[in-house]
């Protein structure tokens, strides 16, 4: 049986657009490799002990690390998870638990869907005119906010999905052995869903721990040790930011290293949340 | 005893409904229900789904009440209480009417903890006699034997039948007056329903029984009262073998011999 | 009591989303305001931006964002498909999983890096290989050739929005591929059924059911790109100009604040940058908005994780 001509012609166009998809996926992949191949290929070798035991170096001096830049990180993310994660669950609960179908819930959906993807530079410049232009000068503090800041959205919202994926029996359950409602919440649904609040808090962190933008107008930088959350703080995406654009070779191959260092511990933070949140037991 | 859907001649009710109406929003699920439930018996509500059996339940522990769009308005009389009364506390009140639903619901911790957790809600027991009451509600539930070696496995873990066994341990921990049961077997094999059958005829001679099912012949193994409601209406209500046997209304003999439902 | 002190604080926490969206839009717009006092529509239309002057006016930023992410969703947005395609439709089941991650890995990616690979590493690439080709072949066709002329510097607009792209192409593509898995298999089964290709199932029965959801993916990757700042501002040249080449430099809303914010000095500088920042949030507002309407009618939220 002859096949007839519109039909190979159907055929064949099957087969090129399919052809044409896969070219895509790896289209997509062969980034992803390159972007990776590069920063192992210029960073790897500059990672040694000194890197974090070490502050930033002058330019064009021999050795430094990058300890300040990776302690001053920790400081302001802590302090962007510490007061952007309760503020998201908290919220995440009310729209979860209390106020699921009324309107207001939908607009405050609605606001943080577009908080969640909306420019991290503008968050940068509002805590810039809030609190830097208010007490005169950069600080840790005002970076750790402007990282709470885009933090909030991403727990509210993964927070919010996986109480929605709590059965209502079980809130039945335990209501029905006359439980007040806060405490249905907090040892029953929080329970339930554990480890997918942690895993939006994971998601959240890895978004935030490679922030530069907002950290550019509150955190700045410092190239010294410092501790001292009210003063400018050093840090890494930053520290990378001048580092690289930088004329000098010592700084650039640390810019490498600590590239290929965040960005490790960001990719190892999202594979670990997405593992965990096919862990929950709601997830279909 | 019969009263189509009026009041009974059933003696020191445990439970007095009186001109109930239900609203889902405007959706208006049960008229005007009137019904004394007796104490230590067992209760059972037949009727085909959508009838109303299960809103009926819900309205008597005021579960519903998690819900903002659904009201009922009337009176459900308890020990001389109006328990649909604004100022009445909904925390106590459940306390004190245990309920089971039609899938397992047991909490994500071991099986020990689940127990515990209703009795931690109002008491404050020492250890010692923690353990006592998770094993006396276990017993009860005639589930000890089964899981007295995994207290301390997740509750998630145990068979759908266990599960829900493990779930009436949980309620009857908490020393509840009355249990009701949603379908409490219309998710799990013939052996389990059985065993869950037999347990149900053990708790009367403690509790006032309330169940809700879809399968009569449930009905007519263990209730000593049944209701049949139609349409959010109450229909019949009698002994369970006057009911069964010589039905008054013609929609309930329709129903109880498979004529439509 | 306990309950209504629980419910009342996280009302709070969930009113205290709204009073930061209503604090950014306040803060900025007072901020802003010296600048669009002092200059009016002139700020929005001229393409003056000098520092020495105190002349300041939005357009050639405003141009270069548009532009840029323009570029961006017209690459990103076949590649998405055809990943969205690949991962539900063709992929053995095995390499779903891999796959899609592997993707979504490309966001969590910080955008500094990306940056500083296309700097240090796809610009000189990009020039030395690609751009000379382009240059000769497409830069003498009517019409077009225009936007392809200059010489070849690697950086500029065009490789902006080249790697805005590969940025993108991640959310685009898991909105893509998680409304074709909303489409009911009966639908696509009947579509076999009557003998159709799988190409002709996808063109025909599932982008028709999907639509909108794509057309709200798109516009979510496409604010994305409006507001991404650190990857454009390393290789965007960082120019105050509009040339009609896309190879030549230029510069975005979010570039030329995180290159001149820290630096600014006097009121007037200083408004004429929180103006443009003002005028960035308004139109990814809008932007994802519309993207957001457009998901919720598809029934599903984006970036739907799973």
């Amino acid at each position: 049986m002859a096949f007839s001509a519109r039909y190979l012609r159907r055929r064949l166009l099957n087969g090129f657009n399919l052809g044409v998809s896969v070219l895509a996926t790896v289209f997509g992949l062969f980034w992803l490799g390159w972007l990776m191949w590069t920063l192992v290929s210029r960073g790897l070798r500059w990672i040694g002990p000194s890197l974090f035991t070490q502050s930033t170096p002058p330019p064009a001096a021999a050795g430094g690390g990058i300890a300040n830049a990776i302690v001053g990180s920790l400081l302001i993310t802590l302090v962007g998870v510490v007061v952007g994660t309760p503020i998201g669950i908290l919220a995440a609960t009310w729209l979860a638990e209390f106020g699921r179908h009324s309107r207001i819930a939908a607009v405050i959906r609605f606001v943080n869907d577009i908080l969640l993807s909306a420019p991290s530079i503008v968050i940068g410049v509002f805590v810039y005119a809030v609190v830097v232009a208010r007490f005169g000068h950069f600080s840790g503090w005002s970076g750790g906010l402007a990282l709470a800041i885009i933090m909030l959205p991403v727990v509210l919202r993964t927070t919010e999905d996986m109480l929605i994926l709590v059965p209502d029996q079980l809130r039945e359950a335990a209501a029905a052995l006359g439980a007040p409602q806060w405490r249905v919440v907090v040892t029953v649904v929080y329970r339930a869903s554990l480890g997918g609040i942690l895993t939006g808090v994971m998601l959240g962190i890895a978004r935030i721990s490679g922030e530069t933008a907002p950290l550019l107008f509150t955190a700045l930088n410092n190239q010294f040790w410092s501790s001292d959350m009210s003063r400018p703080m050093a840090n890494l995406p930053v520290m990378i930011f001048q580092f690289a654009m930088s004329p000098y070779d010592n700084w650039q191959h640390l810019a490498w290293a600590a590239a290929l260092l965040i960005t490790l511990a960001i990719l190892a933070l999202s594979l670990i949340a997405r593992i965990l949140i096919r862990a929950n037991a709601f997830v279909k | 005893m019969r009263s189509p859907g009026g009041k009974s001649a059933i003696e020191n009710p445990k439970l007095s409904i009186n001109q109930l109406n239900f609203y889902y929003g405007r959706f208006q699920a049960l008229r005007d229900i009137n019904m004394d439930i007796a104490e230590r018996q067992v209760t059972a509500f037949i009727g085909p789904s959508g009838c109303g059996k299960s809103t009926l339940l819900r309205a008597l522990n005021r579960i519903y009440g998690l819900y903002p769009d659904q009201r009922a308005t009337g009176a459900i009389m308890l020990d001389g209480r109006n328990i649909l009364d604004r100022d009445q506390d909904l925390n106590y009140l459940r306390a004190k009417i245990g309920m089971v639903f039609q899938k397992p619901t047991p909490f994500p911790m071991s099986v020990f903890e689940n127990i515990a957790f209703g009795v931690r809600l109002y008491e404050r027991l020492s250890r010692m006699k923690m353990q006592e009451r998770v094993e006396w509600a276990l017993r009860k539930a005639a589930l000890w034997e089964e899981v007295k070696d995994k207290l301390h496995q997740g509750g998630t873990r145990l068979s759908g039948g266990q599960q829900q066994r493990l779930c009436i341990a949980r309620a009857i921990a908490v020393k509840p007056e009355i249990m009701l049961l949603d379908e409490p077997a219309s998710a799990l094999d013939p052996l389990s329903t059985l065993k869950i059958e037999e347990l149900i005829a053990e708790l009367k001679t403690d509790y006032t029984i309330v169940i809700v099912t879809h399968n009569m012949q449930q009905a007519a193994r263990v209730s000593d009262y049944t209701a049949f409601m139609y349409l959010g209406s109450l229909v019949e209500y009698a002994d369970t073998s006057t009911l069964f046997t010589n039905p008054a209304r013609k929609q309930t003999e329709d129903y109880i011999t498979g004529r439509y439902g | 009591m306990a309950d209504s002190f629980f419910r009342g604080i996280t009302r709070l926490a969930a009113l205290l989303v709204l009073a930061l969206m209503a604090g950014i839009l306040l803060v900025l717009l007072v901020q802003a305001w010296p600048a669009f006092h002092r200059f009016g529509w002139h700020f929005f239309s001229g393409t003056q931006w000098d520092p020495v002057t105190n002349q300041f006016s939005a357009l050639a930023s405003i141009f270069g964002t548009l532009v840029t992410s323009l570029i961006a969703i017209i690459i990103a947005v076949p590649v998405s498909f055809g990943i969205a395609l690949f991962i539900t439709e063709l992929a053995p089941a095995w390499l779903r999983r891999p796959v899609s991650t592997a993707i979504e890995l490309l966001a969590a990616i910080p955008s500094i890096i990306y940056g500083m690979w296309g700097l240090f590493v796809f610009a000189p690439v990009f020039s030395e290989y690609a751009q000379p080709w382009i240059t000769d072949h497409i830069g003498n066709w009517p019409l077009v050739g225009v936007l392809f002329q200059g010489p070849p510097m690697g950086i500029g607009v065009f490789t902006a929005g080249l790697i805005l792209a590969i940025m993108v192409i991640p959310f685009i593509s898991a909105v893509m591929r998680d409304v074709f898995d909303l489409v009911p298999t009966v639908l696509k089964e009947s579509a076999y059924g009557v003998g159709c290709t799988t190409w002709e199932v996808v063109w025909n029965v599932v982008l028709p059911y999907t639509r909108v959801g794509v057309v709200g993916g798109i516009m979510l990757g496409l604010g994305r790109a409006l507001g991404e700042t650190m990857a454009v501002t390393f290789i965007i040249g960082n120019s105050h100009d509009i040339s009609r080449s896309l190879f030549m430099a230029g510069n975005t809303i979010s570039s030329t604040l995180a290159n001149e914010f820290t630096e600014a000095v006097g009121p007037i500088y200083t408004s004429s940058l929180i103006a443009l920042g003002l005028i960035l949030f308004f139109i990814t507002f809008v932007v994802l908005g519309l993207a957001k309407l457009m998901l919720l009618r598809m029934g599903t939220r984006e970036g739907r994780k799973s």
